[in-house]
């Protein structure tokens, strides 16, 4: 089915913006069950960074692969195992916490049931609800779900833990470490380095 | 082909949720013709004259201001990212959200026509080629306004850049649809101006969903 | 057959050299300091062939071409509407081709190249739009005629140049407008002989007999060769401009590279 086992590896990525380089020479590689926290201060390029992990923009100088393959080359096979979520909570308003769900499950073909999710993202009773109707936490739990619904093996996190109470943070650090055991891999780029290092099994100081 | 009809009714459902959105299409076309008589003069003969003219150009301004939405609203509450990064050729889903947007938007254009050439005087007989010719053009303006609204996507005034950037490629699509209105009223044979408007309708909905596709994902970085 | 053979491999050989020559060539044409240097070289020859030949042609199209029998010497003004009108039709398919070749293979100097052709060619638009009107006041006896289709597809041209340009300016990213607008012209390029054939369809609809068509005028060769020669100035002409502009453009976007620092070092000690 594929070619090469499941690692996800930078060579000496190079990230300019606005005319100064953020970083130069990144190089790292991540295989099955790995978990690399990025971290770093404000405007240190950690989005970026998550964003040509994922893709969606492109380094200046190097380039990453998915099993060996170049990331914004991915067939369709390999592009259905990464799971990107950004500040952007990716939510339809108008629609219910349901039927974003749903949605997100369809567009990568699952079909398991949701209770069970609902329930531990504690969103069960407002299930039905429009999510222009949820408060931050609750809008940003049901991202985390959308994500989840995808069964990735490659998990790219920006700051999961915005607007997310402690149980809410702990849940997802619980994933994390759930993620990596089943050997997924994942990368979080996070503030809140605390909460979340003990899933941790390498770290990215940017 | 299960994600394009996903994408599809995902958006039809989103535009009932949001009727607002949904009546203004319709609503600039009526009120962008209502204005030329306004403007000009009420006389039956004059109205007959010009009548095919305004609602073509009403219905060329009217689908500019309607997509202005179609990729911004996606790009701003984060759908944009998740799409792009989903396994489906994003032409494809770009093409699933101009279908659909054509339905809310498009058909009722299509629907109204006739009613607005018949309060112009046009004669009975030239309408169903009329509304033919309105049915063929739509599709084509819909996915030249969502070039337009892919190119702007990132810009926060993408609305009135849409028009600058895409009314001069919609000039195609006026002179056609006129000519076959004139053609049809005159009973003259209005085949020829059908087909090419027919011919541009498949050159842009087998290209169109391709730069607005390429467009976004820059836009999106 | 060994000969054959032998020839055959000399050919084979040849092609491969001529193949890595020019993607050694091509991978050239990706440094900034070296493309500066080329349009350098390359500026003077143009501007040569410019002079000469507009020269040569506005003497032979005021002096020695014949008074047009119906126009009189009215008609002498397509010694510099016809060309200009040609070049803003030139300038707008070289930014769309180098803004695809930028596209594609994400070279940074042909979306250089793009964003300098593209205010050339709205200004030789103009030309021809003016030049034309001023042509219509003795032709028609108005300076626009909205039945012309030659006059009206060139304005469609001047909105897409306007077009371009405005939403390139619209971006902060250099990069993010070098890519979207290449785009927008590559979709120009497609709509240009849609638009061009759909003005002309209109305006032969629309005609009546009495609207003279601001055509040349039955030319003879002693018209035509000084038209050719403007023809061939003002594209060096244009050539000239464009290296001049591409130089200023690689010079805005490397300000802060070493080789231009040292560039200007050089010019000012």
């Amino acid at each position: 089915m594929f070619n090469e086992a499941a690692s996800l590896k930078t060579k000496s990525l190079e990230v300019w913006r606005g005319g100064l380089c953020l970083f130069e020479g990144l190089d790292f590689t991540l295989e099955s069950g790995q978990v690399a926290i990025v971290s770093g201060a404000n405007g240190c390029g950690k989005t970026t960074l998550l964003r040509i992990l994922s893709g969606m923009n492109q380094a200046a100088g190097g380039y990453v692969t998915w099993r060996g393959e170049k990331i914004h080359r991915l067939n369709a096979e390999s592009q259905a195992e990464i799971a990107y979520q950004g500040h952007l909570d990716g939510l339809k308003k108008e629609f219910t916490v349901l039927e974003n769900l749903r949605f997100y499950q369809a567009m990568s073909n699952q079909k398991k049931p949701l209770e069970s999710l609902l329930e531990e993202l504690r969103l069960g009773p407002y299930q039905n609800r429009q999510v222009r109707y949820l408060s931050a936490g609750q809008r940003r739990r049901a991202a985390l779900g959308c994500m989840r619904v995808k069964t990735a093996k490659l998990w790219l996190l920006d700051e999961p833990l915005t607007n997310l109470d402690t149980k809410g943070a702990s849940l997802i650090s619980s994933w994390i470490s759930e993620h990596a055991k089943s050997g997924g891999i994942a990368v979080v780029a996070t503030h809140q380095r605390e909460s979340l290092i003990q899933t941790a099994t390498i770290e990215i100081e940017l | 082909m299960d994600i394009f009809i996903l994408i599809l009714l995902r958006d039809l459902r989103l535009s009932f949720r949001r009727w607002n959105e949904l009546a203004m299409p319709l609503l600039f076309f009526i009120i962008i013709a209502s204005l030329f008589p306004l403007a000009s003069s009420p006389e039956i003969s004059q109205l007959r004259d010009y009548g095919g003219a305004v609602i073509w150009i009403s219905a060329l301004l009217s689908s500019l201001l309607a997509l202005d939405g179609l990729f911004r609203v996606d790009a701003q509450d984060g759908s944009m990212e998740q799409l792009i990064l989903s396994p489906t050729p994003l032409g494809v889903i770009v093409l699933a959200k101009i279908i659909a947007h054509w339905i809310v938007s498009g058909v009722p254009l299509v629907i109204a026509s006739p009613l607005l050439a018949l309060s112009f005087y046009l004669p009975l007989e030239a309408l169903p080629v009329f509304i033919l010719a309105i049915a063929l053009a739509t599709p084509i303006l819909s996915v030249l306004a969502a070039i337009g609204a892919a190119l702007t996507v990132s810009l926060r005034g993408g609305g009135a850049l849409i028009g600058l950037l895409m009314l001069p490629m919609m000039v195609p699509v006026l002179i056609f649809g006129t000519w076959a209105t004139d053609a049809a009223v005159q009973g003259e044979n209005p085949i020829g101006a059908l087909l090419l408007l027919a011919s541009l309708a498949i050159l842009s909905i087998s290209l169109g969903p391709l730069a607005a596709a390429g467009a976004v994902k820059v836009a999106m970085e | 057959m060994a000969f054959i053979r032998h020839n055959l491999v000399r050919i084979v050989n040849t092609i491969s050299v001529l193949n890595t020559n020019f993607w050694r060539w091509f991978h050239q044409l990706a440094s900034p300091p070296h493309v500066f240097a080329l349009a350098g070289r390359v500026c003077p020859w143009f501007a040569g062939l410019a002079i000469i030949f507009l020269v040569a042609g506005t003497y032979g199209g005021l002096v020695l071409a014949p008074a047009d029998y119906l126009q009189g010497d009215g008609f002498r003004i397509i010694y510099v509407h016809v060309p200009s009108a040609y070049l803003g039709m030139l300038a707008y398919m070289v930014m769309a081709s180098s803004a695809a070749i930028g596209f594609i293979w994400r070279m940074k100097m042909a979306h250089g190249l793009a964003v300098s052709a593209a205010p050339l060619g709205a200004w030789f638009t103009v030309l021809a739009l003016v030049t034309g009107g001023i042509w219509g006041k003795p032709m028609w006896g108005t300076y626009w005629q909205w039945a012309d289709a030659r006059l009206m597809s060139e304005l469609m041209l001047l909105f897409l140049f306007l077009g371009y340009m405005v939403l390139r300016a619209s971006f902060d990213d250099r990069d993010k407008a070098d890519r979207i607008s290449a785009i927008l012209a590559v979709v120009g390029v497609i709509n240009i002989p849609i638009i061009h054939y759909s003005v002309e369809w209109w305006s032969t609809l629309h005609q009546g007999p009495t609207i003279a068509k601001l055509d040349e005028p039955s030319i003879t060769m002693d018209m035509l060769i000084p038209l050719l020669i403007m023809i061939i100035g003002f594209t060096a002409f244009f050539g000239w401009l464009l290296c001049k502009r591409l130089q200023g453009e690689i010079l805005k976007r490397e300000r802060q590279t070493r080789w231009v620092d040292g560039l200007i070092k050089g010019r000012t000690a």
